[in-house]
């Protein structure tokens, strides 16, 4: 279990997190979403206690992190950027991890296994391949069985097997009771992993739903295409309803069902091409949920067509 | 709430706890386990064993050709390469340091033992024990081996001589805690090149620039600087205008100490 209580970091004169409070429990996936610097990396540097909160707490496990009395077996972490001496060998690096805590080498020599790095686990961390970096970093995290998980963006990198592999092992780890939390920026990844989800934007908090509600909350409409658009549109009318032209002949329904336009179409004796129910996808709500809140977005792109020409 | 996680908890039992023992074994582990290292304490015994062996046949064909040794002694000479063994010595301790920086590999050490300075305290005993078996090994040998080349001209030493022992061990008692100032200086600066060039800046360029300096205060100062301060142990006979041996050492001990007190104290404010 984490709690965060108005989580508070600044550099200089920017606010990195803004007052965040937030609870993850264990026995589920959480998800911690937010677009490429929101803040997910120093609030999880913030959990670990390796950055110091402006102002706010977290505790994990009823305590704040370097409290505890054997830290790794309470937490387990993968910090985004690697944190791994790249001269040392991948059992070396693990060895000398788990001798801070009394961790036997059998528990060493199984999490190697566990995460497929038994061919390569007496070479330097060095020349890993980023997917092999993570699974080292995984391989760390899981050294200690400890009761929470904390992995920032851990897909990144890996190929489609290992993202399938890092999927089941973190449900899995969750199905047994324990506390997972996991940081990404692409929501169709978390849709299929998270059941939970803390939602940031610009270092503040946007949403704590489940994967459920955010799909349920998010927006319906019924697109359908007509020679006779116009009057149809004009047909349908309604407190709740809002009609919009896609494009020539082809109108956007918001507040009806499918079943209703086909109703009122049927019943002028409108002809129709095509009558589709569209549901956003958790993508398009993220997207809505973050319009306001992207630190760094790609705005100009005259400009960068612009940088083009000259190359 | 989660069932696999009872008997865990809070109550951590004795046998999985972080203790100063367990971070000094993987501090030692972390140590012996790096190419850089190995190189580095080799580069270290090269310099004392050869260049104290090659001076030591230098003077002795110096000595057969009829020429005196100088103003220089046999015991000095033999531990001559403690001068540029000083500077691979200091470099180990920054890089054990800065290394850890450079590469991320601190963000994991610190989230296994989150209290930051037992992970300090480990790191400068397991290197200071480590310099310190080096370096009076390598001297010792070396000094009987150059004594036993001096004497075909009975030109040699003994250590029951007074001051030679003093000298012998301290000179590697010197190197230990040169090495020991580059790791503190490599916490406080926390960049590799920036705590190289501090060390030798401290222990090279600051006693040549104070004599450039035409006051009487300067030349009355100069032995209090850290390195003059520290090799005054490295002499047999004291020279004028030094400090006593072990006085010497002890300040030079002393601007380590507090170089290490400001380094643990910015080690736990710092964010890591």
């Amino acid at each position: 279990m984490i709690e965060a209580r108005g989580l508070t970091k600044r550099f200089g004169d920017k606010l990195a997190v803004d007052g965040l409070t937030f609870t993850v429990q264990p026995g589920v996936v959480t998800g911690f979403l937010g677009p490429n610097g929101a803040g997910k990396s120093t609030t999880i540097r913030m959990i670990l206690g390796l950055d110091v909160p402006t102002a706010g707490s977290v505790i994990v496990n009823g305590r704040p992190y370097a409290e505890h009395a054997a830290p790794m077996r309470e937490v387990g972490a993968l910090l985004e950027a690697r944190a791994v001496h790249t001269g040392r060998t991948a059992r070396n690096h693990l060895l000398a991890l788990a001798a801070t805590t009394g961790i036997s080498r059998r528990r060493v020599d199984e999490v190697i296994g566990l995460v497929g790095l038994d061919g390569v686990a007496r070479k330097r961390a060095g020349g890993f391949s980023l997917g092999m970096g993570q699974r080292l970093g995984i391989a760390a995290a899981l050294l200690g069985d400890p009761a929470t998980l904390i992995l920032d963006e851990p897909v990144n990198g890996l190929d489609p097997e290992g993202i399938l592999w890092i999927r089941t092992l973190l449900r899995d780890l969750a199905a047994g009771g324990r506390t997972v939390f996991v940081s990404s920026h692409l929501m169709s990844e978390m849709a299929l992993t998270a059941e939970q989800l803390i939602i940031v934007g610009r270092g503040r908090l946007i949403a704590s739903v489940s994967v459920a509600d955010l799909t349920r909350g998010s927006r319906h409409s019924v697109r359908v295409r007509s020679p006779q658009a116009a009057e149809l549109g004009a047909a349908l009318t309604g407190p709740e309803v809002t009609v919009t032209t896609a494009e020539a002949g082809v109108l956007d329904i918001e507040g009806l069902d499918s079943a209703e336009v086909g109703r009122v179409a049927c019943a002028r004796g409108i002809p129709l091409s095509e009558l589709v129910p569209r549901t956003a996808s958790l993508e398009e709500a993220f997207m809505e949920l973050t319009r306001d809140d992207v630190e760094y977005r790609a705005s100009a792109t005259a400009g960068l067509a612009g940088a083009g020409r000259n190359a | 709430m989660a069932s696999t996680t009872t008997g865990r908890g809070t109550q951590a039992p004795a046998e999985v706890r972080v203790t100063q023992a367990r971070v000094a074994a993987s501090e030692w582990i972390k140590l012996r386990s790096l190419r850089s290292t190995v190189y580095t304490l080799a580069a270290s015994v090269i310099m004392m064993v050869g260049l104290g062996l090659l001076l030591a046949v230098i003077a002795l064909v110096h000595l057969e050709a009829g020429h005196g040794l100088g103003s220089i002694g046999p015991a000095s000479l033999s531990l001559y390469g403690a001068y540029p063994a000083q500077l691979t010595i200091g470099a180990l301790g920054v890089l054990l340091i800065t290394g850890e920086y450079a590469t991320g590999m601190i963000r994991a050490t610190l989230t296994a033992v989150p209290r930051r300075l037992p992970v300090l305290w480990a790191k400068l005993g397991v290197f200071a024990v480590v310099a310190a078996v080096t370096a009076e090994i390598s001297l010792l040998v070396t000094f009987l081996a150059s004594q036993a080349i001096l004497s075909g001209q009975h030109a040699g030493t003994s250590l029951s001589h007074p001051g030679v022992l003093r000298a012998v061990l301290g000179t590697g008692l010197y190197l230990t805690i040169v090495g020991l100032l580059g790791m503190a200086l490599g916490s406080l600066i926390r960049n590799t090149a920036g705590a190289l060039a501090t060390l030798f800046g401290v222990v090279l360029i600051l006693p040549v620039l104070w004599d450039l300096v035409p006051a009487q205060w300067a030349a009355q100062t100069a032995r209090y600087l850290p390195s003059n301060a520290g090799q005054a142990i490295l002499q047999v006979h004291p020279a004028a205008g030094t400090l006593a041996p072990w006085t010497g050492l002890a300040l030079f001990g002393a601007y380590t100490a507090a170089a290490i007190a400001a380094a643990a104290l910015l080690l736990r404010r710092r964010d890591a």
